[in-house]
């Protein structure tokens, strides 16, 4: 089973405009990491907010679930399962957002499991930025499952 | 340990990851974790890790298919502490 991270990326379950993924740079058992940037286009900057663009908390969480938490769940079950589209059910987060994220800026996710049972994923989660100061942090956990493509 | 300590020990936990909707006192020996109690999938895990953690024992995947009452849940501990005796 190829689990090379290209394959991982072509097997997200996103697609545009709700993909927050540009790269996936390492997976291993361990966790995930990888980038994304903004772009200044995105239309939700219209109106988040009219006057002085910033990106919403929700996508920074968006992000750092896609890239830390389904990326990785996708690593852990591609080892042991056929080719089938996996999936993750967010269940819990509770992420501290400490600097803004400008329309344009480019972000970096690294994610730690904490735990992977019973199809329960429970992973660390920080990004920072292009300075490298953290942007925001914390703990996502997912239910990971296949269906059939 | 007897049924009745581990249910004891059992219950608090199982209370913890009840949703909204369902009353602490709802809870009882027949009851269904996931039908009847609504309990989630998610907090089903963490209701087995929070056991694993009170009673120092470990649930392996077979467990976990044939846990579904709260019942099954203390003959699936007693099992285990006898196990570890």
């Amino acid at each position: 089973m190829k689990k090379d991270l290209q394959y991982i990326v072509n097997h997200l379950p996103y697609k545009a405009p709700f993909l927050f993924v540009d790269e996936l740079t390492q997976v291993d058992e361990n966790g995930a990491s990888g980038h994304y940037t903004f772009s200044e286009d995105s239309e939700f900057y219209q109106g988040h907010f009219p006057d002085h663009p910033i990106t919403p908390g929700v996508l920074l969480t968006e992000c750092m679930a896609q890239i830390g938490l389904v990326s990785l769940g996708i690593f852990l079950l591609s080892s042991e399962e056929v080719e089938e589209q996996t999936s993750v059910a967010l269940s819990e987060t509770n992420i501290e957002f400490l600097k803004g994220v400008n329309p344009g800026e480019t972000v970096y996710v690294q994610s730690e499991k904490i735990y992977f049972r019973f199809g329960k994923l429970k992973c660390k989660v920080r990004m920072t930025n292009a300075k490298d100061e953290l942007v925001c942090k914390g703990i996502i956990s997912g239910m990971v499952f296949q269906k059939k493509t | 340990m007897t049924t009745e300590r581990i249910y004891a020990k059992l219950l608090p936990i199982i209370q913890n990851y009840l949703p909204e909707d369902v009353s602490p006192d709802e809870v009882d020996p027949d009851k269904d974790l996931t039908r009847e109690l609504n309990i989630n999938s998610a907090h089903l895990v963490d209701v087995v890790l929070d056991v694993e953690d009170a009673f120092d024992v470990e649930f392996a995947n077979d467990d976990m298919e044939s846990l579904r009452t709260v019942n099954d849940a203390i003959t699936i501990i007693q099992n285990k502490l006898k196990e570890n005796q």
